[in-house]
């Protein structure tokens, strides 16, 4: 009888508790976050949740998170919950399958709300006003890992595990291998594809093999580095992380990574939404990108074994990115079957559609998209 | 970890024996036995999973509050419980169906799968009819897939004597395989770049909500389902056949049943039921086929087949009470901040009491034909 009376009395306190919070969101920017794996993965989630944290730092940004909901209509529930029980005005729903059909099905019963999915999937006039999408060039920040550890192989064979061979990914292969061969001429990068975005097991076998083989720099792109780094700093060999920090998973070996700067983005978002503009004014635009110049993306702090001619090169590098004269992706340049796919003199800049569909892997990679 | 992954490892608990065969109805003392017991294995596991709030420093009773106003307080929370119990409600059915025949099926997902991608190309295939023919089509085709994936264990486990949980569970991810390779090969939709997944099915062809909710027809679906098993499991001489099958295969077989024959149909039956659910994925939530198809409702239904001791009527009640909960895991997150695997702490904790509680049965004297 006791607990069923406390259960009722917490119960009503609760409700309460809720209705007084959707009060208070006038005056405050409620802001959802939700993300498809838990928040301390060291790789994608976390990346976000540190984003997350870093625009709560502003004191009227409410956050509200939840993580490992999964693409289903856990992600439509989840949304709802945030808007009618928190009172969210902005949704960033961040995993790149919450896009459609969730974020536009519910997008389109509550007009009022933002939603601002990561992935750069909005399209002008087919997808409802309210919806939006940002992204960063974060191939930039593996660019200047591939440089750094160009200089950093002895070998020549270095390691790429990745998830699937979908465009996003070969992009962050294709960066990763022109930076390393820009130090290293004779570098090659063996590739292997998991198959899916959290593949402990596999990844683990994957990085073994790769180091058995005599790789002796590993790379990812999967959604949590956390076993390659570790197993990597195991065997003593150099990683460089993804995602987010990992240098305290390998603190010997590590020698940078690509990380996101989420904390940057929200906190424009943030700003923006509380100066009263939307994106159903167009006053925030649909689509936002950016690489290491407009902070979406940024280098980790180099480990202890990048040396003095590394640094130079990595730091020459980002200079370039930085002023905006670095082109990744430019003529002539080949793939790993010896087709030419940028003709001498043909630049593809950043925002180019053309390396959104990439479908090859250029020269010095060792692998194939088919898996 | 990830939920998939944590659903995986359940399924490698120890399983319980097969229920008794009891006919329903005949001691009464032996039906208030089947639904005191699991009733009480839930309120333990609600017990410790107090216990487990305690030592995580959140209020129990304001955890409990949250969960039940989260998942039943209202209309709008309680149509997230019904979303969530929908699909648990068919792949339940993929194990209990065959669990009466005395077989352990954990081949849930890979029916789902298996469904999803059968009526993704046939629903393609046959776009440009009627939503109603669409929806026929599609469905039929769920029901092939799903149902012909469980016979496939039904045959090994029938004509070869391969144990039915492993080649299930290793047939899940041959179906999850397969799916990928479809959908990044030949079904795959050029336009879906980072995310490979079949052509879509038209939007006015998809499956409809319900009286404008949230809810689509996939509740519907499966509370059909359920109370079409229930019925064709305890109330009909097919029925009794497989009953009497699960519980002696011998005394069947001498009373001149065709047992693998029977077996085979029970097997097609579950993963029928499973099939539809991936269906319902397709044509009401996602719209198109790809690795968001396996998102681990067959592994839930595992679970939610065992609570309800594998009788279809249960499985509504059980399926909508583990949606409940599953539907209040957000709470935890965002109110008491509690981490994203609570909800997972809990489910694991109602799985194991109540696979223990199998082992009560028959322990208490007043349950008895004449007890005190």
């Amino acid at each position: 009888m006791k607990i069923n009376r406390r259960i009722f009395l917490t119960a009503a306190a609760a409700l309460t508790a809720l209705q007084v919070t959707s009060l208070y969101a006038a005056d405050k920017v409620t802001m959802g976050f939700i993300y498809v794996g838990p928040k301390d993965d060291y790789g994608y989630n976390q990346a976000h949740a540190e984003g997350c944290a870093g625009v709560q730092k502003l004191s009227w940004v409410k956050g509200v998170e939840e993580a490992s909901v999964a693409e289903t209509t856990a992600v439509q529930e989840t949304m709802r919950n945030m808007i009618n029980l928190d009172g969210a005005q902005v949704i960033f729903p961040t995993s790149f399958g919450y896009f459609d059909p969730h974020i536009l099905k519910v997008a389109k019963q509550y007009p009022k709300v933002q939603f601002l999915h990561c992935g750069g999937m909005y399209t002008e006039g087919k997808h409802p006003a309210n919806v939006g999408s940002y992204f960063g060039y974060i191939d930039e920040a593996v660019y200047v890992s591939g440089v750094v550890a160009g200089h950093a192989t002895k070998s020549g064979k270095l390691g790429f595990i990745a998830a699937k061979p979908i465009p996003q990914v070969l992009r962050n292969i294709n960066a990763f291998t022109l930076g390393a061969r820009s130090a290293n001429p004779k570098a090659t990068v063996q590739v292997i594809f998991t198959g899916d975005w959290s593949m402990p097991v596999k990844e683990a076998e994957a990085a073994t093999s790769l180091i058995n083989q005599g790789v002796d720099v590993l790379t990812c792109h999967v959604d949590s580095p956390k076993v390659i780094l570790e197993t990597a700093e195991r065997r003593g060999i150099y990683v460089c992380g993804y995602h987010a920090d990992g240098s305290k998973l390998a603190p010997k070996g590590y020698l940078t990574g690509g990380e996101w700067n989420w904390s940057k983005v929200y906190t424009d978002y943030a700003e923006k939404v509380k100066a009263g503009k939307s994106l159903m004014a167009g006053t925030i635009p649909h689509l936002v990108r950016g690489g290491l110049k407009e902070g979406f993306v940024k280098c980790s702090n180099y480990g202890p074994a990048v040396d003095e001619s590394a640094k130079k090169d990595a730091e020459a590098a980002k200079a370039k990115f930085m002023d905006g004269t670095m082109v990744i992706f430019k003529g002539p340049l080949k793939d790993n079957a010896g087709k030419e796919i940028i003709p001498s003199g043909k630049e593809y800049k950043q925002q180019d559609l053309e390396l959104e569909s990439m479908g090859w892997l250029v020269e010095g990679v060792l692998g194939s998209t088919k898996s | 970890m990830s939920q998939i992954s944590n659903a995986k490892a359940s399924t490698l608990a120890p399983v319980a024996p097969t229920p008794p065969l009891a006919s329903a109805g005949a001691n009464w003392r032996g039906s208030l036995e089947a639904v005191l017991i699991p009733i009480g294995a839930i309120i333990v596991a609600l017990l410790l999973f107090g216990v487990f709030c305690f030592s995580q420093g959140a209020n129990a009773g304001g955890v409990f509050g949250a969960i039940y106003k989260a998942a039943f307080g209202s209309w709008y929370s309680f149509q997230n419980t019904l979303v969530r119990a929908a699909p648990l409600m068919l792949t339940a059915l993929c194990t209990a169906l065959p669990a009466r025949l005395g077989l352990v099926m954990i081949g849930n997902e890979g029916a789902l799968v298996a469904g999803g991608l059968a009526a993704t190309a046939a629903g393609l295939a046959v776009q440009a009819a009627p939503p109603v023919v669409v929806w026929t089509v599609m469905m039929l085709a769920g029901m092939v897939g799903g149902g012909l994936w469980i016979t496939i264990v039904g045959l090994l486990y029938y004509k070869r004597g391969v144990n039915e949980t492993i080649s299930s569970l290793l047939m899940n991810y041959i179906a999850i395989a397969l799916l990928n390779h479809l959908v990044n090969g030949p079904m795959r939709d050029p336009a879906s770049l980072n995310k490979p997944s079949s052509y879509p099915i038209p939007d006015q062809k998809m499956l409809p909500v319900l009286w404008s909710s949230n809810v689509h027809y996939g509740l519907i679906f499966g509370i059909i389902a359920c109370v079409i098993a229930w019925v064709l499991m305890e109330h009909t001489t097919f029925g009794f056949k497989i009953r009497m099958i699960g519980g002696n295969v011998r005394a069947a077989k001498m009373a001149g049943l065709a047992v693998s024959r029977l077996g085979l149909i029970t097997c097609f039956l579950g993963g029928a039921a499973a099939g539809i659910a991936g269906m319902v994925e397709v044509a009401a939530v996602h719209g198109r086929a790809n690795e968001s198809l396996a998102a681990g409702y067959g592994y839930a239904g595992i679970l939610v087949a065992f609570i309800a001791r594998h009788r279809g009527l249960p499985i509504i009640l059980v399926s909508t009470l583990l949606g409940g909960l599953l539907a209040s895991g957000g709470i935890l997150q965002r109110q008491f901040k509690m981490p994203d695997a609570t909800i997972l702490v809990f489910e694991g904790l109602v799985f194991l009491v109540v696979l223990f509680s199998d082992s009560l049965y028959g322990k208490f004297k007043i349950f008895k034909e004449g007890g005190a």
